[in-house]
């Protein structure tokens, strides 16, 4: 530290650092990532809602363990709402209406611990959904995909095992369907039931068993997760959208002190302070409404946590298949949605990254993300993806739908069936489409610029369109885009009669990495490209004098970026000063 | 970024290995050369001077609600309740802590936000970034680091040893597994598919109204009424084992219909002039079910809307159920209260593995 420091502010924070220093080496770290870029979009703000509420989760969930208590001893309720006075029930429930109506704050922070749930669980998965279709998780990040895919189950379990502590009729309605599904495992079910409800259902060991895996095991493992998740961000360094400056090999944005972490921290306490507002504002899941858990009674036109509704939607729409081999029972119609199609679903998120980098033969280090258009069949895959799960999700509201159109059970189920295996591939044919036409579109004005609509009158008598170029910024967003060649196809044996023993697998391969790439509209060359804006400036620059043509960013009062590396001798400040 | 030149022959290998840092490239432009505009506080210290008072004024704001907080928690008294429009009638205390305790932490946010967007540099950095790759030097060190260790332990020569290992390794969890069987302390003699045969009913048990716990004669039964019931002595059971399971296997329903319109039953002369029992725990994955159409005789799930028509024993009209609602046989007794005559001829509730062993 060689700057004088006279702030006594100052003096603390560089007298702590070097007494941390000189046990752990700390500066070394702070030297070289105190500067640390962090680029800049709206979208990378998914992750961060994700990680903020997970942290407001864990605050209000340990305030809650303070009152709640997990038992199911039957107990006669005795506190202030009247409704349920001399009701029997279990302390978890009791204990649950107690932290609403005795504990002063208890129902606005019950209320916060739901509401982060809910928005812990959304974050995840748009945030998986952006970095699904910018393709972020292609090499070197497919580590991270796969600690992502883990944290979502993660979050489905912790927001299940959560909704069912209150052991109200609703959390115990959930529970009964938990021991129909394990109940329809082939061979190992029934024991599986037994196990996990020690014994019977309901039993009186879930709800304790439950609650450890609640505050325990599940957030202890998310908390795992998302520290690894967030190391590897660290070493790898985040992605970048393409744009001005922008390569593979650099990163444009902020550094990490102060203004990414002004920023961020900044955006924890809106989430937080926004939670804290929904949480007092609007009421989430009233337990006392609905009562005790009674094995013989339901509340009817309930609706699970949104993220649990897919499922219901699967196990309503499926056919009742069962069937009975050599005396024992499959039952398809419980085990296919619950437990086969989020397993494939599961499977078959977590193994994409590999599959379309073996399919397109891809091995480059990818830190520029590609724009959903560029990758058409990766788009149709995600948005057909999408909508097969939301037609499961519409599902799970049949009884709500049926009602509000006046339509039958039999004629929406059986629209829902074909819906879900006729759409997505039409939704899969549609998004290509539209890429593709959005990828000549780019062709075109990277080759012509833009057609500005505009008709010109030239002095000898001819009319042409004006083409205006492409500014700064969209020349470098649209000229990023990256082609990749099908795989050729393999030959059965070489030159010398020799049989090529992997023939089989590369002509899959070649099929797949056909069927990935075939139809992408090919990039201009950089000659082309110029030679086009050349044109469209030419022709601009004719209607120039007639029109008052103005270039939005044409009036740079400053300048761009600084380079930013580690131990540089003059801050940003001082670089922005200088250049002035 | 990749110079990739296309059409370049079907062969895309260099392509797709290759990673040049060479950035000179169409559309590139250094950083330093993008066209920036300064904000009204990077010009004028008068606005400057505003935005500080603003991101100020925040954080004192913020401390203002705090101790607004601190003061609706020890004066609004914890049972009022206040109507407000749009949220209807809520807990006046639970709303006030909300909205102060909110408004604090947003003030924070949004005052540390202003203070980056509008005092902070906004000029973007650049920072090369490096591939993840090693160098060849860590390479081979950790190479021959690792042919040392291999050497020197010699895992590669002492098959038995590695061998051994192995087996051992692969055995060491079965323990953690095997001592998760006493999740159930079973008691003796029980197993799961007989537990799940066989529920409370017996021959000549009382049965009993939900809720009232008494007994019930044919005629306070209405046709085209439903009942839940229960078997007599449910409430001693559940107190004498302190859970619900019985419950929740001898739950059943009680339809009376007109004895012309009865179809089918899964017994003959199992109902008793036109009164049927029925399970309520549908065969689908274990809802209760007291949906009941009396002009059709549809017993509609809520969970799944597996519908079962009563008058056609029990059979699964609609829905993923695959399974007929088991029926109960009942009679009365010499009181002329309805009794059961045997227990559940199947399994109630969701079908499992062993179910047709039973
Ligand atoms: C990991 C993410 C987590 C999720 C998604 C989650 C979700 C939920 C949900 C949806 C509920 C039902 C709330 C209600 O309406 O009553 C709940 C209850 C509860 N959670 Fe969490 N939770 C998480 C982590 C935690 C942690 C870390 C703790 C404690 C350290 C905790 C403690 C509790 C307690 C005690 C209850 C019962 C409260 C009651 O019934 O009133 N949770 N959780
Ligand atoms: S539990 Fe009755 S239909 Fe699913």
């Amino acid at each position: 530290m060689s700057t004088t420091m006279d702030h006594p502010v100052e003096q603390v924070g560089g007298v702590t650092a070097k007494y941390v220093d000189e046990r752990l080496g700390s500066n070394k770290f702070l030297g070289r990532n105190l500067g640390k870029v962090f680029p800049d979009h709206w979208s990378f703000m998914l992750g961060e809602i994700a990680l903020y509420s997970f942290i407001v989760v864990l605050l209000t969930g340990t305030f809650l363990t303070l009152f709640y208590n997990p038992s199911m001893v039957e107990v006669v309720y005795n506190g202030s709402y009247v409704p349920l006075k001399g009701v029997q029930m279990s302390e978890a429930y009791a204990s649950s209406l107690d932290i609403s109506f005795e504990v002063r704050g208890g129902l606005l922070i019950r209320q916060m611990h739901h509401w982060s749930a809910l928005i812990f669980v959304a974050a995840i998965a748009v945030h998986m959904f952006r970095v699904f279709f910018t393709g972020a998780f292609r090499k070197p990040r497919e580590f991270n995909w796969l600690v992502g895919v883990g944290l979502t189950a993660l979050a489905l379990g912790a927001g299940f095992t959560g909704y069912s502590l209150p052991d109200d009729l609703l959390s115990g309605t959930g529970l009964q369907i938990i021991r129909g599904i394990l109940q329809s495992i082939p061979l190992i079910g029934t024991w599986a039931a037994f196990l996990v409800f020690g014994g019977e259902f309901p039993g009186t060991e879930i709800i304790p068993r439950l609650y450890a895996a609640h505050i325990l095991l599940i957030p202890g493992i998310i908390l795992a997760l998302i520290t690894v998740h967030l190391m590897m961000v660290w070493t790898q360094k985040h992605t970048q959208f393409p744009g001005p400056g922008r390569t593979n090999t650099n990163v444009v944005g902020y550094p990490l002190l102060p203004v990414y972490m002004a920023k961020a921290g900044g955006f924890f306490f809106i989430v937080f302070g926004i939670i804290a507002l929904i949480g007092g504002l609007v009421t989430v899941n009233p337990i006392w409404i609905f009562g005790p858990y009674t094995p013989d009674q339901v509340s009817a036109g309930t609706q699970p946590d949104w993220y649990i509704g897919w499922l219901d939607g699967a196990l309503r729409l499926m056919p009742n298949w069962e069937s009975v081999i050599a005396g024992f029972t499959i039952s398809w119609n419980v085990l296919i949605p619950s437990v086969i199609i989020p397993g494939i679903l599961f499977t078959g998120l977590a193994l994409y990254p590999f599959l379309e980098a073996w399919a397109t033969g891809d091995k480059r280090e990818h830190n520029l993300l590609e724009r959903p258009r560029n990758a058409p069949v990766r788009t149709g895959i995600g948005v057909a993806a999408i909508v097969f799960y939301g037609i499961l999700w519409i599902g799970g509201g049949n009884d709500v739908i049926a009602a509000a159109f006046d339509l039958s059970f039999n004629v929406l189920a059986w629209s829902l069936r074909i819906g879900l295996i006729v759409l997505p591939p039409i939704a899969f044919l549609v998004t290509k489409r539209i890429c593709l036409g959005l990828q000549r579109k780019d062709r075109e004005k990277l080759v012509h610029g833009y057609e500005s609509g505009r008709v010109l009158r030239l002095p000898h008598g001819e009319f042409i369109e004006v083409h205006q170029p492409l500014n700064y910024k969209e020349l470098a967003i649209i000229s990023a885009k990256e082609d990749l060649p099908v795989l050729p196809a393999p030959v059965k044996s070489d030159a010398d009669g020799v049989r090529n023993p992997n023939y089989r697998v590369d002509q899959l391969r070649h099929k797949l990495s056909s069927f990935f790439l075939r139809d992408n509209i090919e990039r201009p060359t950089d000659a082309e490209i110029e030679a086009g804006q050349a044109h469209a400036a030419h022709s601009a620059g004719l209607e120039a004098p007639l029109h008052e043509y103005e270039e939005l960013d044409q009036d740079p009062v400053g300048h761009g970026g600084v380079l930013h590396h580690p131990g540089m001798p003059m801050t940003n400040q001082e670089q922005v000063d200088q250049r002035q | 970024m990749n110079e990739i030149i296309p059409g370049s022959g079907a062969n895309g290998e260099a392509a797709r290995d290759g990673h040049s840092s060479a950035p000179a490239k169409l559309g590139y432009s250094p950083v330093a050369e993008i066209p920036h505009r300064l904000r009204v506080t990077d010009t004028d210290p008068k606005a400057a001077r505003r935005a500080e008072r603003q991101v100020a004024g925040m954080f004192t704001l913020s401390m203002v609600f705090v101790i607004l907080s601190v003061i609706a928690y020890v004066l609004i008294d914890k049972y009022t309740v206040v109507y407000i429009p749009v949220l209807g009638d809520v807990g006046a205390s639970n709303v006030v802590l909300g909205f102060t305790f909110g408004m604090a932490v947003l003030l924070i946010g949004a005052g540390a936000i202003q203070w980056a967007k509008k005092l902070m540099p906004d000029v973007e950095v650049v920072q090369e970034r490096h591939d993840m790759v090693s160098e060849k030097e860590d390479d081979n060190l950790a190479a021959a680091n690792y042919e040392r260790g291999k050497e020197e332990s010699g895992f590669a020569r002492y098959k038995m040893i590695r061998r051994s290992l192995i087996g051992a390794m692969v055995l060491l969890p079965i323990p953690i597994i095997v001592v998760l069987r006493d999740l159930w302390i079973t008691p003796p003699g029980e197993n799961p598919t007989e537990i799940l045969s066989t529920t409370m009913w017996t021959k000549g048990k009382r049965i009993v109204s939900d809720g009232t716990y008494m007994p019930i004669r044919p005629e306070d039964l209405p046709i085209g009424g439903l009942v839940s019931a229960l078997p007599e002595g449910i409430l001693e059971v559940q107190e004498e084992e302190h859970n619900l399971n019985a419950r929740g296997k001898a739950a059943i329903i009680l339809v009376r219909m007109d004895p012309e319109q009865i179809r089918s039953q899964q017994g003959e002369g199992w109902d008793y002039n036109g009164i049927l029992a029925y399970s309520k725990i549908c065969t689908h994955v274990g809802c209760p079910i007291a949906l009941y159409e009396q002009r059709t005789h549809h017993l509609l799930c809520p969970c799944h809307q597996s519908t079962f028509d009563l008058a056609d024993s029990g059979t699964v009209i609609y829905g993923p159920a695959a399974r007929d609602m088991p029926q109960l046989p009942i009679s009365v007794d010499e009181e002329g209260y309805l009794i059961a005559t045997q227990d559940f001829a199947v399994p109630v509730g969701p079908s499992f593995w062993e179910r047709d062993k039973a």
